[in-house]
């Protein structure tokens, strides 16, 4: 891989892909320090297993297919399993916290169903 | 058909994974992706699996999209929210929803939905009262969320998983 022999366009698009995926993922790591309770914080980095990740890996995926000359698609791959893992997590911490502030009985604790 | 392929989508779905990890396809990689959709399937049989029953594909891929539309506009307002200097103002809460799908890959698709929308977390499910808690970061105070989730998502999920 030597780069410089695709047009400045591709280069460009390839860059602000990147950087707008990674602008989401700083906001979502940013809401970890600035939203107030456990429940909100933990919507915060669903925004760089979504949108953030989705950027990012349409930019390898440009990027790769240009060097290489064919569509490289592998990379969709990844997005895939990143969106059928994350909401195992997130809906496990979320059930911790819940169970922990029932059984506690904190002021901020969910509803019964 | 059902003794060698006793999980079509599944056999479909490793075998075009085999040929993305190793692109651009050869006959070998094509041979191997062929032997891996046939096998592991079968050996998946001794986890016995609920097989999928899919009634409008057409609708799934409908509802991706509608999915992906979504997923975008949420990571918007959700990052309007974080950057947001009035963190005070804003109300957030529990929702519960009562959810007349009971299919196990329809309410997976819906934690996944759900999920990859930032803004809504799937919190609890119960199986016996069929209500799902959700945790929104912009509550309206209304059903809102209520309507939202039941006719947007839970609709077209209980057209496709019958």
């Amino acid at each position: 891989m030597t780069g410089g022999d695709f047009p400045l366009w591709a280069a460009c698009l390839v860059v602000a892909l990147a950087l707008a995926g990674a602008g989401f993922a700083l906001t979502g790591s940013l809401g970890l320090i600035r939203l107030r309770t456990f429940y909100e914080r933990t919507h915060a980095p669903s925004l760089s297993a979504t949108l953030g990740a989705t950027l990012i890996l349409l930019s390898s995926m440009l990027l790769l297919s240009l060097v290489e000359g064919r569509p490289v698609l592998r990379d969709a791959l990844i997005g895939l399993f990143i969106t059928v893992t994350t909401p195992v997590t997130l809906i496990l911490l979320s059930r911790a916290a819940a169970h922990r502030d029932r059984h506690e009985k904190r002021p901020g604790a969910p509803p019964k169903t | 058909m059902s003794r060698l392929l006793p999980h079509p989508i599944l056999s479909a779905a490793l075998a075009a994974t085999w040929l993305l990890l190793n692109a651009p396809p050869s006959p070998g990689s094509l041979v191997l992706a062929v032997a891996a959709g046939l096998t592991i399937p079968a050996v998946m049989r001794a986890l016995r699996p609920a097989p999928v029953r899919l009634r409008r594909p057409w609708a799934l891929l409908r509802l991706a999209g509608l999915v992906l539309a979504d997923m975008v506009r949420s990571n918007l307002d959700v990052a309007r929210i974080i950057l947001s200097p009035d963190q005070a103002g804003r109300r957030t809460g529990f929702v519960s929803i009562p959810l007349e799908l009971r299919d196990p890959f329809g309410l997976t698709l819906l934690a996944i939905m759900l999920t990859v929308t930032p803004g809504t977390l799937w919190v609890q499910y119960d199986s016996d009262t069929g209500r799902l808690l959700l945790h929104v970061l912009d509550d309206t105070g209304d059903d809102g969320w209520v309507r939202r989730v039941k006719e947007r998502y839970e609709r077209p999920l209980l057209e496709i998983f019958a």
